[in-house]
């Protein structure tokens, strides 16, 4: 691995039953590096980024996230969950739980944060993600934009270093999805170590320093955008972006 | 514009009594005549009932004035046609119905034990109650003192079990099977769905193998084969050998309810969980149990109205509950030939603890309905 990469995945494999999902996986991201990472669906986007925090188990391959390997380790796995934080596709709020509730939860229990502070520092995260008027709501109450962007201060909440997203835009509605994305661009501005997984071509050409494009459970592209959008060497990158941007 | 966007009253034949009537019990010729039915059954029904229970019945003195002593002083003895109940028996027996043989100098501890329960009950059932906090703190210690109240020690004059008996008997039964069978459950159900597969398997092997046997067997069980288990000398009370089957049973039920809310709760909220760090233990009592024990309330009560009742299987065993103790009334010959009576109040006294939880059941459902929205989508 080369010596400024936070992640590292190296010759990663990954098998759900009989079916390969992740073919020789290699991937070094750096600190402060947003990468964007696009494919068809079942391509293996999504398995790729939970087996950086583990949701998923790799079975071949070292993955090393800011200097620790994730093996079985259990220990392990809990340092490198808190350094990492997820946006999921389905948001995944907490329904029993207040908005506030839901950002203060892991500050308390896991970082045993005094109350008082926690609740201030979740009224600090709903300022970045833009709706502290909503934190004492539950989440049912929120429209989708907003639970999202509240899931994002969830994460934050526990100061990652990187943070992951996968498809975090793909259960919105059309007009909710561009606030959830400036508050992404505002993440990615803030520095941030991003690896999202979204069709979001628009947020891939403002932010991502890289494309990373997958097909099959391979890599099979990677390139700064501009070279990725006008000069796509494969011809399944080829392909693909024709069906993503001309429909 | 107004005349577009105005809205109307709904028809009136639609709404009020009149409308409900309708809707309801009069919408076609085969539900009117059910409800015709149904009515007239009522109107045969009902004051014949009142009149039994009420208005024609003894309570302490007979129709000539007389208090009742025995069955032969009853009016429905006396006079056949037009006397009611006769609630004499129950009256002359209320101390056992309520207290078994609890010695006399010595009932204000079971009262008190009531009381508290009381106290220790309603603010963990309303999470409105002023200075809830405070209260659940001695719901916590609650337990303790009701067995040194009801059983002595601490100065307090030793009182055996075996003098228990009537509601006391019950309610200990039912509040401890339920209490103690709740925190097990949890753990069974977590066992049952763990990773881990011997601790998956004994806890499915527990659950199947204590639900797949009659409470009766179990009682038995507890009463019979338990000592054998003990080590020699010790011996093991015989409420207590029936509270261990009663939760053991209860315990099981309760798991598989519970795992049944744990199934319902999305993926997506383990993986949420995780990825904010939370270990197993915080991940379920932060985010999942609380989910999954709301979603398992109606069954959880249920559960619980179940075992209440099934309490009056330790007949069998020889302990009296309050059923037993009714039958041991009918068993005296001074009042023999009034089970009606007897019956009919035991049946009462278990109808208000059981219809109390269904209500709350209902009360708690219908909050949380409108509290909160489960599930995103």
């Amino acid at each position: 691995m080369s010596e400024d990469s936070i992640i590292s995945l190296q010759n990663v494999n990954k098998w759900f039953g009989d079916f390969h999902v992740l073919k020789d996986v290699d991937l070094q991201v750096k600190k402060k590096e947003r990468i964007v990472v696009c494919g068809p669906s079942g391509s293996g986007k999504s398995t790729m980024i939970r087996c950086i925090n583990r949701l998923e188990e790799h079975q071949e391959g070292t993955i090393i996230v800011d200097g620790i390997e994730l093996t079985g380790n259990l220990k392990n796995i809990d340092s490198v969950r808190k350094e990492v934080g997820m946006v999921f596709q389905q948001f995944n709020l907490f329904p029993h739980l207040s908005v506030k509730e839901n950002i203060t939860l892991a500050p308390i229990w896991v970082k045993k944060m005094p109350k008082a502070e926690a609740e201030e520092l979740a009224m600090q995260q709903l300022e970045i993600v833009k709706i502290p008027e909503q934190a004492d709501k539950y989440p049912g109450q929120l429209s989708g934009g907003q639970q999202q962007r509240v899931a994002i201060a969830r994460s934050l909440a526990m100061k990652p270093n990187i943070m992951l997203f996968d498809e975090p835009t793909s259960a919105l509605d059309p007009e909710m999805i561009k606030e959830v994305l400036d508050v992404m661009i505002d993440l990615a501005e803030g520095g941030m170590t991003m690896i999202v997984v979204t069709h979001e071509m628009g947020f891939a050409k403002t932010v991502a320093d890289r494309m990373v494009f997958m097909d099959e459970g391979r890599i099979v592209e990677q390139a700064v955008p501009e070279k990725f959008f006008n000069n796509p060497k494969s011809d399944r990158t080829k392909l693909f972006l024709s069906q993503i941007l001309n429909h | 514009m107004n005349e577009i966007t105005e809205s109307r009253k709904p028809p009136l034949a639609t709404t009020g009594i009149l409308g409900w009537l309708r809707m309801n019990l009069f919408s076609n010729w085969i539900n009117s005549l059910i409800s015709l039915f149904v009515l007239y059954v009522l109107i045969q029904f009902i004051p014949w009932i009142l009149n039994w229970t009420i208005f024609a019945a003894d309570f302490k003195y007979n129709f000539n004035g007389a208090e009742i002593t025995d069955r032969t002083m009853c009016s429905r003895v006396l006079d056949p046609e037009n006397g009611g109940a006769c609630w004499a028996i129950i009256y002359v027996r209320f101390y056992q119905f309520m207290y078994g043989f609890y010695p006399r100098d010595e009932v204000w501890r079971v009262n008190l034990s009531y009381i508290m329960l009381a106290v220790a009950v309603v603010p963990l059932l309303f999470d409105k109650f002023p200075f809830r906090k405070h209260f659940l703190k001695f719901t916590y210690v609650f337990p303790v003192i009701a067995f040194f109240l009801l059983n002595g020690g601490l100065g307090l004059e030793s009182v055996s079990t075996n003098k228990w008996g009537g509601l006391l008997v019950t309610l200990v039964l039912g509040c401890t099977g339920i209490a103690l069978a709740f925190p097990l459950g949890i753990v069974l159900a977590l066992g049952r769905r763990s990773n881990l597969p011997v601790i998956s398997m004994m806890c499915t092997l527990f659950i199947e193998f204590i639900r797949g046997v009659p409470l009766i067997t179990l009682l038995f069980f507890g009463m019979v084969m338990l000592p054998l288990f003990l080590p020699e000398g010790v011996n093991m009370d015989g409420l207590a050998r029936v509270l261990v089957a009663v939760t053991l049973f209860q315990s099981a039920y309760m798991a598989e309810v519970i795992r049944g809310g744990l199934q319902a709760i999305p993926q997506g909220q383990y993986e949420a969980a995780r990825s904010i760090g939370l270990s197993y233990w915080q991940m379920n009592m932060k985010v999942v149990l609380p989910q999954a024990i709301r979603i398992s309330i109606p069954s959880i009560v249920n559960t619980s109205i179940g075992l209440f009742k099934d309490t009056t299987l330790v007949i069998i065993v020889g302990l009296l509950d309050l059923l037993g103790i009714g039958r041991g009334a009918l068993a005296d010959t001074t009042w023999l030939g009034l089970a009606y009576e007897v019956y009919f109040f035991v049946s009462l006294v278990f109808f208000i603890f059981t219809f109390a939880m269904s209500r709350y059941s209902l009360y708690l459902e219908k909050k949380l309905k409108t509290g909160i929205n489960m599930g995103a989508d």
